[in-house]
């Protein structure tokens, strides 16, 4: 019952509404044991000797006794929610703030229907738990332990027969939720599963549809439908045969000692009075038993999916900040690698084998190489998205696992290779990293990007709304606006990934233009396929299966490096052709 | 009006109104259920009796046996006590799983028809909706459903027998006490009316805020990477908060609603019990009745509300379940706006003569995106779409694969409409590359198969060849076995679009459209992936949609898109001597003006 434990600690920050449920919850018990005597009052005092002043008296008693009962019955409603959803709130703002923190390689192997599961169905059985199961469990022990405490008191011989049922009950109990947790806990990743299934059909509905795959995803939806609901069928037979099976015991107890009792009755060492009073006590037994019993299955589902919650919670991020990080004072823009290895998490092989090169501040670097070289990965580690394993990755000589991840973030703009946009309007999204920008900020980001333009054809110009991941734009659109989003941040360090690959090579040339104009205080870097882009670079960085094999400018590039001319002749199929167009726009 | 409750939800009008509707559609889902909830209303009965009997026979121990003092007796009764216990625990047993596994299934059923549902849904709805919202809907509120289908029905229907009988007894009694207790029921009518309209109300803000939170969820896990780059992680979690505030606050006031509603209910009876006294001590006094009527009323009053509160109360609690519904069946009414005619025909194989007639095209009203495009495509010609970004290209083969309908004129192939024929017969036989690459999570052996599910490994591989992307397969971990992770993570993006160019090969497709298929693969590779599929390609119509104009210099036909329309059209050739936008396009690819330093290209024909 680690995970419940662990989750009830979260009840400290709405201690009060949770006391608070607790006592209406005693209060409201007690309101109810009242009514009835109220009711014998009126009948035995009041109706039967035909007393219209008790019968009026009693009558607004019990009036008042059910407005103080309703009263309590719905503060106890009332607040045991404010506190469990506070629960739930914390629990869920802690689980998204943590996911926001994990490092990339957590969420390279994650999936997102399955973490949206553990943030609102796991949640919620905990939360339920939380605030509803423990204040029932609560009151339901006080309530066993009072009128043990009574019986002990007027017949310590036949409480203690109803007593020797409490470890076969125990015992039970124990059994079943041992059962009980691994199958929730199977319930709940099927539950994933299903989920995840959903959520990537949602995402990539356009290829579902493009192979005609409707019929393929519904029966892989049907399959793990079924399994889910399998596995909830298991789980709901087992809380269907142990819940009455608790409460046959306790039957069973009070059988025994009405048998017991009624032949010490008998033998005339105990009153049929003392053996009544007794039996009239046996619904407060079995009340909490029944509680306890329904209380045991929620127990072991929230800890099931407590446990799924504080697996995210307790998720180490790879890429950690060291304890004495300090801020990384503002860039020069000197980006050094020293002998940077590196490898994923789970790959068997590194994607970069000691690469060492320095980008001087101010300079623009160009990064070619073929599909999987390993481009991406070597930007990847600047921002420190990943670590190296060995080697190390400086700015203006600054180890970058020595500073906060915030400060060395906020001075790097970049164009990740996949755009990524979010709902909201097109000014949103290209002042994502800096919400504050003013709209001529926006404006001449977008200009610089080749956004403007297209933008301001848009009926609603930058207010216009676009979908989830930039629905409603055309995949340069797209890119266009994720270049404009990183230049609003006018960062010393600036890295675009592929970003103009879906850009016609006008539009790329114009982005290019703008971005030399616009500043030179940077370092940029470029990774990019055409010649055409890389041309101009202060240094261009041949990668090949994970190594550095070539570094120079364009033109040394040509005179030392096979590669390279390779890379050069594969874009300019018909050589002859493209030297004469070059040769007739040079006139 | 075809179908009323969406347009209601859509009006986001009272959709309380309807409340009637929705019930009786959840009540139709237990229709097949028919015998096993008649079993279950049996075990029901057998339970009650059983655990009516047993206070019966442990009276009958005190009042009869011990006064008795026959020990073997008290025995026996022991025994026929234990035995309704026993057969309670055995009735409950199969009442409580009977119930819960009939809700469960529904549950499922529901599910599968959702799913089925989302995937007939038209990309154009799709694309316009929060998929966390949708996935909501599907998981959090058909769950939600649950309570109504187990709890609430099975409590609900022995709590009304029991107030038909109390009601009819009552009556019969004394009619003047009887209607003195009825007095109130219309009003508890009422309140029940304004607390359950203010619980669906209070309700539906907890389903729509939960997908709100669920929507939120979705889109920043899919760019928490993006987050972490622009240092924005705090602003979201501030933005998450408040969203998680808001279903937390909606659940609180659902909350309230219904733990007020209790003591309404509780306050009302008591109070008619205080009436039922004093009138009926009236009525003694006056001689109508006897005292002993009126004790026995006090008993039936009370017995009569604790069903009666527990009917009402279900009904609140019910509403959490309607507001949940609702959204289900808003979701399952919806109308696909692509759907196949009713007279759909097959398609056939294809030929590959594809033909656009005026096509004009706006994803919204009045923003035409395409305009009088008009082309044709031989059997086994490529066509490439070259233009601007944001010319149309993608709309246009989108259009091909009947993704969206033209707003006017036809797209026709070997001379059907394409809005005759059926849309899977279509598509199954296209191939189709997405500018964007998507990869399911799963092997890579996996989502090249996705292409043409009954290939065998072999095939798979020749595809996996033929895309080049062979050699980076067996570099991996566990080669075809690798996983790929959620959208192809664990991969390069060069590397997903090699995996989807594979899967459309293997779909061994008559109609094959690449866009951009190529953009984030390096020229080597790419030239290699060209010599491939030129050979596959024979026989078959394709089109290439490609910024890199060297991927389209052997186009059989170049479209030149701009604004809306086909500008230019001919050959590479044909283009290059027009010296027209295709030409200037393809010009500055390799020539930069401002650059005076080197004519650098011309220097790679050494
Ligand atoms: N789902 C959509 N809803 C509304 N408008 C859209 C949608 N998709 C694209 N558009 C708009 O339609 C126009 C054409 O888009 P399309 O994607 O066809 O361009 P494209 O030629 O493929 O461009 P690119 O080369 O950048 O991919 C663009 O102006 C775009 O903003
Ligand atoms: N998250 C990851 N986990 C495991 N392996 C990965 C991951 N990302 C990339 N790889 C592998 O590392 C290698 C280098 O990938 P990288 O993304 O750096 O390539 P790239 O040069 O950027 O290629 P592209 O031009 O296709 O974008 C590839 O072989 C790829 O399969
Ligand atoms: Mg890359
Ligand atoms: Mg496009």
């Amino acid at each position: 019952m680690r995970g419940v434990f662990r989750s009830l600690r979260y009840l400290r920050g709405y201690w009060k509404p949770a006391f608070g449920a607790f006592i209406s919850l005693i209060i409201v018990n007690f309101a109810n044991l009242a009514a009835p005597q109220l009711l014998r009052i009126l009948i035995d005092s009041g109706i039967t000797p035909l007393n219209m002043q008790v019968v009026l008296q009693v009558a607004g008693l019990l009036v008042v006794v059910a407005l103080v009962r309703g009263l309590f019955f719905f503060l106890q409603g009332y607040w045991s929610e404010v506190a469990s959803q506070g629960v739930a709130f914390d629990l869920r703002n802690q689980i998204f703030e943590r996911l926001q923190h994990l490092s990339f390689s957590y969420h390279d192997r994650s999936q997102t229907g399955n973490l949206m599961t553990r943030l609102t169905s796991d949640v919620d059985i905990t939360r339920n738990f939380v605030g509803s199961g423990l204040i029932q469990l609560l009151s339901g022990i006080i309530l066993l332990i009072g009128t043990v405490t009574i019986l002990l008191r007027m017949n310590p011989l036949l409480t203690g027969l109803f007593l020797l049922s409490v470890p076969a009950m125990g015992l039970i109990f124990a059994v079943a939720v041992r059962k009980f947790m691994p199958l929730a806990r199977t319930v709940q990743e099927k539950l994933s599963a299903l989920n995840a299934v959903l959520q990537e059909n949602l995402a990539g509905i356009r290829v579902v549809k493009a192979f005609a795959r409707e019929p393929y995803e519904l029966s892989r939806f049907e399959r793990q439908n079924q399994d889910y609901l399998a596995h909830n069928i298991t789980l709901m037979k087992l809380f269907a045969t142990f819940f009455p099976l608790v409460f046959f015991i306790a039957n069973l107890a009070l059988t025994a000692v009405i048998w017991v009792g009624g032949g010490q009755v008998i033998g005339g060492r105990m009153t049929l009075g003392e053996l009544v009073a007794f039996i009239g006590y046996q619904g407060y037994l079995l009340l909490p038993v029944f509680m306890l019993g329904s209380i045991g299955t929620m127990m072991s589902w929230a800890e099931a999916s407590s446990r799924r919650i504080f697996e995210v919670l307790d998720a180490e991020s790879e890429v950690k900040e060291a304890p004495n990080a300090y801020p990384l004072p503002p860039v020069q823009g000197r980006v050094t690698f020293e002998n940077v290895t590196f490898r994923y998490a789970g790959a068997d092989q590194d994607a970069l084998q000691s690469v060492s090169f320095e980008a001087q501040p101010n300079q623009t670097v160009a990064i070619m190489g073929r599909t999987g070289s390993g481009k991406s990965s070597i930007i990847n580690l600047i921002p420190r998205f990943y670590d190296v394993r060995e080697g190390a990755v400086k700015i203006d000589g600054i180890d970058v696992r020595e500073v906060t991840l915030d400060s060395l973030r906020s001075q790097i703009g970049m164009v990740l290779q996949e755009t990524t946009l979010f709902t909201g309007t097109i000014r949103e999204n290209i002042a994502y990293g800096r919400p504050d920008a003013s709209m001529e900020e926006i404006i001449a980001a977008a200009r610089a990007a080749q956004a403007h333009e297209f933008i301001s054809e848009m009926p609603d110009g930058y207010e216009t709304l676009i979908g989830e991941r930039g629905v409603g734009l055309s995949g340069g659109q797209r890119q266009r606006i994720a270049i404009a989003r990183a230049l609003i941040l006018n960062p010393r360090i600036l890295i675009m990934d592929d970003s103009t690959s879906s850009v016609d090579a006008e539009t790329e040339y114009k982005i290019q233009q703008a971005l030399e104009n616009l500043a030179r205080e940077r370092t940029t870097f470029v990774i990019a396929q055409r010649i055409s882009t890389v041309r101009r670079a202060d240094k261009i960085l041949l990668i090949d299966n994970g190594r550095l094999v070539a570094e120079g400018t364009h033109a040394e590039l040509l005179e030392c490096c096979e590669l390279y001319v390779d890379i050069l002749a594969s874009q300019f199929g018909a050589r002859e052709e493209v030297n004469a167009a070059v040769e007739e726009a040079l006139k | 009006m075809r179908n009323p409750l969406r347009a209601i939800s859509e009006s986001g009008e009272d959709r309380a109104r309807n409340r009637g509707a929705v019930l009786r559609r959840l009540l139709v889902e237990l229709k097949p259920y028919k015998g096993v909830i008649a079993l279950a209303v049996v075990m029901m009965a057998l339970s009650g009796a059983a655990q009516g009997l047993s206070p019966l026979i442990t009276g009958q121990i005190v009042d009869k046996v011990l006064l008795t003092g026959d020990l073997p007796s008290l025995t026996r009764m022991a025994l026929l006590l234990v035995l309704a216990y026993l057969v309670n625990m055995v009735a409950t047993r199969f009442q409580i799983y009977l119930v819960s596994r009939t809700g469960q299934q529904i549950l499922a059923k529901l599910r599968n028809e959702v799913f089925a549902k989302v995937e007939s849904l038209s990309l154009k709805y799709l694309e316009s909706k929060q998929a966390g919202d949708l996935m909501s809907r599907l998981i959090n509120d058909i769950d939600a459903l649950n309570n109504f289908f187990t709890q609430v029905l099975s409590q609900f229907i022995g709590a009304a027998f029991t107030l038909g009988g109390i009601l009819v007894a009552m009556l019969l009694l004394s009619w003047q006490l009887g209607l003195a207790v009825l007095m109130v029921v219309p009003i508890l009518l009422v309140v029940t009316n304004v607390f359950s309209r203010m619980a669906r109300r209070a309700f539906r803000q907890t389903r729509e805020t939960l997908g709100d939170v669920s929507a939120n969820l979705e889109e920043e896990l899919g760019g928490v990477r993006v987050a972490q780059a622009f240092n924005r992680t705090q602003e979201n979690v501030r933005r998450f908060a408040r969203s998680n505030a808001a279903n937390r606050d909606a659940n609180v006031s659902a909350t309230a609603i219904t733990s007020a509603f209790t003591p309404a209910v509780d306050l009302l009876s008591t109070l008619d019990m205080a009436l039922v006294a004093a009138l009926g001590g009236f009525l003694v006094i006056r001689g109508v009745i006897s005292v002993g009527t009126v004790v026995a009323f006090i008993q039936y009053v009370q017995s009569f509300f604790r069903p009666f509160q527990t009917v009402t109360q279900l009904w609140t609690i019910a509403q959490s379940a309607f507001a949940a519904a609702e959204r289900v069946f808003d979701l399952l009414d919806m109308e696909a706006t692509v759907e196949d005619k009713p007279d759909a025909v097959e398609m056939g194989r294809i030929e590959g003569h594809v033909r656009f007639e005026e096509v004009d095209f706006s994803y919204e009203e009045g923003q035409p995106v395409l305009e009088k495009v008009s082309f044709e495509a031989l059997p086994g010609q490529t066509i490439a779409l070259v233009g601007p970004t944001g010319a149309g290209k993608t709309t246009m083969v989108s259009l091909i694969a009947r993704f969206y309908d033209p707003t006017s004129g036809r797209v026709l192939i070997d001379g059907k409409d394409l809005r005759d024929v059926r849309q899977l017969s279509l598509r199954s036989q296209m191939g189709l590359v997405t500018q964007e690459p998507f990869l399911f999570s799963g092997s890579v052996m996996d989502n090249i198969r996705y292409g043409h599910l009954d290939a065998s490994d072999e095939e798979v591989m020749a595809a996996a060849h033929a895309a080049n992307a062979e050699e980076f397969i067996l570099r991996l971990p566990e080669g075809y076995q690798t996983e790929v992770g959620q959208r192809g993570s664990l991969l390069s993006q060069g590397q997903r679009q090699l995996i989807s160019i594979a899967r459309a090969v293997l779909a061994d497709p008559r109609i094959l459209i690449l866009d951009e298929a190529t953009a984030s693969i390096d020229t080597r590779t790419e030239v290699l992936i060209q010599k491939a599929l030129g050979q596959l390609l024979k026989g078959r119509t394709s089109f290439v949609i490609a910024h890199r104009l060297s991927t389209v210099r052997n186009a059989d036909q170049v479209l030149v898109i701009d604004q809306s329309r086909i500008v230019e059209r001919g050959t590479h050739e044909e283009l290059i001597q027009k010296n027209g936008l295709y030409a200037e396009l393809y010009r500055r690819q390799f020539y930069q003006p401002e650059e005076e330093s080197a004519p650098a290209a011309p220097a790679v024909s050494s």
